[in-house]
């Protein structure tokens, strides 16, 4: 990589970049506005009756959210708000084009707007009141509780469609913890690694040109490992145990710097996968419908060979807002695991690689945060939050599309689901808050006034 | 730690390359299969997502559509006359898919078409919704209504070809269906559709018995023989004496071919032979020409060859490997001898048309939606199983058959009228009930212009009274008849 003036590492005099922000966010308002409207033309041939308010209530939200960007944290990142909300208002259109399907059950754009909505205001609180990530540091072992907590959770929760990822609550409705438990384990990792860092670096021993850890540093992989395994075993949630796993590996190879680690995690992830693989009868089943998707199941067409159809029938322009057939999916997975055949279909190859690359270049700017922090904690913090990020839509999107087995998990932002909008906008909070600290300029040192009487030669 | 990052960095960017190969892989590579793939429902809400083109007979659309609501599928298509011309439109059902030219020109109906492309492209610029284009049928209408009526209750298939063109002027085959009573995707169609299936109707209505279905050609065929005796120069002179016993002992056997009745048919002539159907004069006749001779000739005629007029019609079959006395009997049309009507069909109206085998053909023209005509259909020579001068010669016969032999239930007052009966045994030592044919041609002083083969498997009539001159005969008639515009 060349150490040019291009990265964020060049904090000093660096412009806040505060106006590139509104600019891009008129785009990301008026993109989805226009979805909107030509997805109404072409399901009931009239701009939908909602398009005012819908619009007006995106462009209030993220108006707003820019405002308090401003106020709290004037240096950060100039592109994640607005990809945030394009692909959070581009969800909401779908999820509104997909509520017109009498046969896909009742609408939930309503409600969607209304978690977004909740998802910005927790954004503003956590830019308003988390003045320095730092801060997050002293909660380390809190976090692990807490995580663990909302990890477990489920388990005491009956499940739905096979995988127990759900938490009901009487009269607020289902809850996914994960989605949650994916910030506070960040946050965990982080400050656990922050301390124990260079213990597990140095204290190695030579083996075949890897450096091994010492017995009792591995602990803590061993540890997380199980709990990954035993997720997978009583929530048998493919993707979340995959996601702590590997986002554990990450914030650990980007702590100590020892190619080792992944090598340990690779192996030890690839044994839990075989070993789950081939006795839990909920992923052998998904392995099979990843292997043939399009294998008929007693004489129905599957909803994975349903979204391979949807993804192929889209060819490479789509066939337009509204004039596609992926309500043939079924049931409300179409409108949240299945929300990527939509796109596929309806916008084609070339609009779901413009989705995925709205995507990557969040996860890089994420990265690039990592790359500008000035503390370890907070690197190891937007690694971990971009890292988890990541393979969060890999594990969806290639599930989506048959590249691996299909998981349990969401698209973040674009699918349905109050916690994941919810807890993705806290994510892109606290990934601001990091960047606003690495690119604040620093401080003037202030001019000594000792060294001005003694001065002889002025050397500035 | 800025190396590590750097890395992870690397990583999530081919996490993400990943993700755009396969969707590249699996929205382009893959498209077009998974867009075409049977089970994608897509597929059938295509076909019906606007009003299908129309199938056209003699300037009128046989078929149509009606809009339905409440499923998948905004059109149903709907038939004008179906049971009739069920043998020429097959059927489009959004539940069980399509057949005959509903199938072959499905893509045109439903304007897929890539010859459509053009309309397609102006239709989407001018926002109007896509539309399928017209096929017109080369049949007559008249002569389709006399060859179904004329079959009546009875089983069986009927048909008529223009000679000089080879356009099909008539299809007809009975027991039919009505494609519109299981063209939506209702109880009640499939309760339709299951009561016409073969494993509860035995007659299998949905059977296309003029282009799948093979009959024992019977005395028809000796036309065939008659015609490769005279292109190999076994016989030249129609009226002179032939040199055959009656019956005749079949070459290498103790059997022999005996004749139907008491028919003088000692050393017949060629038109006598003819006239009074001699099996013994044509068994020999084929054993004299040989095996190679005889299948050459019979594949001119386009035996032992599927057929597409465009829509397929099974391979007729005439055995190329067999022993003398299987050829004898094959030369009378009997043994694995077996033709479908439209094959015996073919024969005639290569006779009729002095010798020259056109290319039987159902569509004259693909219109589209615009009415500017996509493709046309010229009339195109198959092959040439006779030379002119013998095709006089079998003429000559086969209108001595019309005249005063076996044929004169065809005769039409004022209309040279050629023909030929036959009445074919059926099943193992001949116990099913024989098949009755009637194969003729009409000329006029413009040449032939209709060749009909008439078959029918009548299981009502008693054993005497099937003779192809009794039920074959007078249907032809009524075909002939209606393509004269008598």
């Amino acid at each position: 990589m060349s150490v040019s003036n291009t990265t964020t590492i060049t904090s000093v005099g660096a412009p806040n970049r505060r106006n590139t922000e509104l600019a891009l966010l008129v785009f990301a308002v008026a993109i989805p506005i226009y979805a909107f409207a030509d997805a109404g033309l072409a399901k009931h041939g009239s701009v939908p009756a909602g398009l005012a308010e819908y619009g007006l209530g995106l462009g209030l939200l993220a108006g707003i959210a820019h405002l308090l960007v401003r106020k709290f944290a004037p240096y950060s990142d100039p592109l994640m708000l607005p990809i945030a909300t394009l692909l959070n208002g581009l969800g909401l259109v779908l999820i509104w084009r997909l509520d017109q399907e009498p046969t896909l059950g009742a609408p939930m754009a309503p409600n969607q707007l209304m978690w977004s909505a909740l998802g910005m205001v927790l954004f503003g609180l956590v830019l308003a009141f988390l003045k320095d990530h730092r801060v997050l540091q002293r909660y380390t072992y809190i976090s692990m509780v807490v995580a663990l907590v909302l990890l477990i959770l489920p388990i005491f929760f009956p499940p739905v469609y096979g995988a127990r990822i759900w938490v009901r609550l009487p009269g607020i409705g289902s809850l996914q913890p994960g989605e949650f438990a994916k910030i506070i384990i960040a946050v965990f990792f982080a400050g656990y690694l922050m301390v124990k860092r260079d213990a597990l670096a140095l204290a190695s021993r030579r083996f075949m040109g890897l450096y091994l850890p010492r017995g009792r540093d591995l602990g803590p992989i061993l540890v997380i490992w199980a709990l990954s395994l035993l997720i997978l075993v009583f929530e048998t949630d493919l993707g979340t145990s995959l996601l702590f796993f590997g986002l554990f590996v990450i914030m650990l190879y980007v702590a100590t710097e020892r190619t080792s680690w992944i090598v340990f995690g690779l192996l030890l992830s690839s044994a839990g996968a075989f070993v789950v693989g081939s006795t839990e009868a909920h992923v052998k089943v998904r392995v099979q419908d990843w292997l043939h998707p399009l294998a008929l199941q007693n004489g129905g067409v599957t909803e994975t060979a349903q979204s391979m159809y949807a993804f192929g029938s889209g060819g490479l322009f789509g066939s337009g807002l509204g004039q596609g057939y992926s309500r043939l999916i079924g049931g409300i997975a179409s409108k949240s695991d299945y929300i990527l055949a939509t796109v596929g279909e309806e916008l084609g190859l070339a609009g779901l690689m413009a989705v995925l690359l709205l995507y990557a270049l969040l996860i890089e700017r994420g990265i690039r945060t990592a790359l500008a922090a000035r503390d370890p904690f907070g690197k190891l913090l937007a690694i971990g939050l971009s890292g988890g990020f990541a393979l969060q839509v890999f594990v969806v999107a290639g599930g989506v599309t048959g590249l691996i087995p299909l998981t349990g998990m969401t698209m973040p932002f674009l699918a349905q689901g109050g916690s994941s909008v919810i807890a993705n906008w806290a994510l892109i909070a606290i990934l601001l808050r990091i960047s606003d600290t690495a690119r604040r300029p620093a401080p003037a040192p202030v001019p000594s006034p000792d060294a001005e009487a003694t001065q002889v030669v002025r050397s500035q | 730690m800025n190396k590590p990052l750097r890395r992870v960095a690397v990583f999530c960017g081919l996490l993400v390359l990943a993700l755009l190969a396969r969707v590249n892989y699996v929205q382009f590579v893959q498209a077009d299969q998974l867009q075409n793939d049977p089970n994608n429902r897509r597929v059938a809400i295509n076909q019906y997502a606007q009003p299908r083109g129309d199938i056209i007979v003699d300037g009128k659309a046989i078929t149509g559509h009606t809009e339905t609501n409440g499923n998948d599928f905004k059109y149903k298509r709907t038939y004008t006359d179906g049971p009739m011309w069920a043998p020429v439109t097959g059927y489009a059902s959004q539940a069980y898919s399509t057949s005959m030219l509903e199938g072959v020109e499905d893509k045109f109906l439903t304007g897929d078409d890539d010859r459509l492309f053009f309309n397609r492209t102006v239709d989407l610029l001018t926002g109007k919704d896509k539309q399928g284009g017209n096929v017109v049928t080369t049949l007559n209408a008249k002569a389709q209504k006399a060859a179904y009526d004329g079959l009546g209750d009875k089983k069986g298939a009927v048909v008529a070809l223009d000679p000089r063109t080879g356009a099909v002027l008539a299809m007809a085959s009975t027991p039919s269906y009505d494609p519109g009573s299981f063209a939506g995707n209702s109880l009640t169609d499939e309760k339709n559709w299951q009561k016409l299936q073969k494993s509860n109707d035995p007659d299998d209505p949905t059977l296309n018995r003029a282009l799948r279905q093979t009959y024992p050609p019977g005395s028809t065929f000796k036309l065939v023989t008659a015609a490769a005796a005279l292109e190999d120069g076994k016989s030249t002179d129609i009226d002179a004496k032939t040199d055959s016993p009656d019956p005749y002992p079949l070459p290498g056997t103790n059997t022999t071919l005996p004749n139907e009745g008491n028919i003088p048919c000692k050393d017949a002539t060629l038109r006598n032979a003819l006239k009074y159907s001699c099996n013994s004069v044509f068994g020999k006749l084929g054993d004299e020409v040989g095996l190679k001779g005889m299948v050459d000739e019979a594949e001119k005629f386009g035996f032992n060859k599927q057929q597409f007029i465009p829509v397929r019609a099974d391979a007729s079959n005439f055995d190329t490997d067999m022993t003398p006395d299987h050829l004898a009997q094959s030369s009378i049309g009997q043994f694995d001898t077996a033709a479908t009507p439209l094959q015996m069909a073919m024969v005639v109206s290569a006779i009729a048309n002095g010798g020259k085998l056109m290319q039987p053909y159902e569509v004259d023209k693909l219109v589209a939606p615009n009415l500017s005509t996509i493709a046309q259909t010229t009339p195109k020579q198959m092959s040439t199983p006779l030379s002119p001068e013998n095709a006089q010669k079998l003429q000559s016969m086969m209108e001595t058959v019309v005249n005063s032999g076996t044929g004169t239930n065809a005769r039409i007052p004022g209309v040279t009228v050629g023909g030929k009966t036959g009445t074919a045994q059926n099943g193992v030592d001949n116990k099913g009930l024989p098949y009755a044919w009637f194969v003729s041609y009409a000329k006029t002083d413009q040449g032939s212009p209709v060749a009909v083969a008439v078959v029918v498997e009548d299981g009502a009539a008693s054993r005497d009274e099937i003779s192809g001159g009794g039920l074959a005969a007078p249907i032809a008639k009524k075909v002939m008849e209606a393509v004269l515009d008598k």
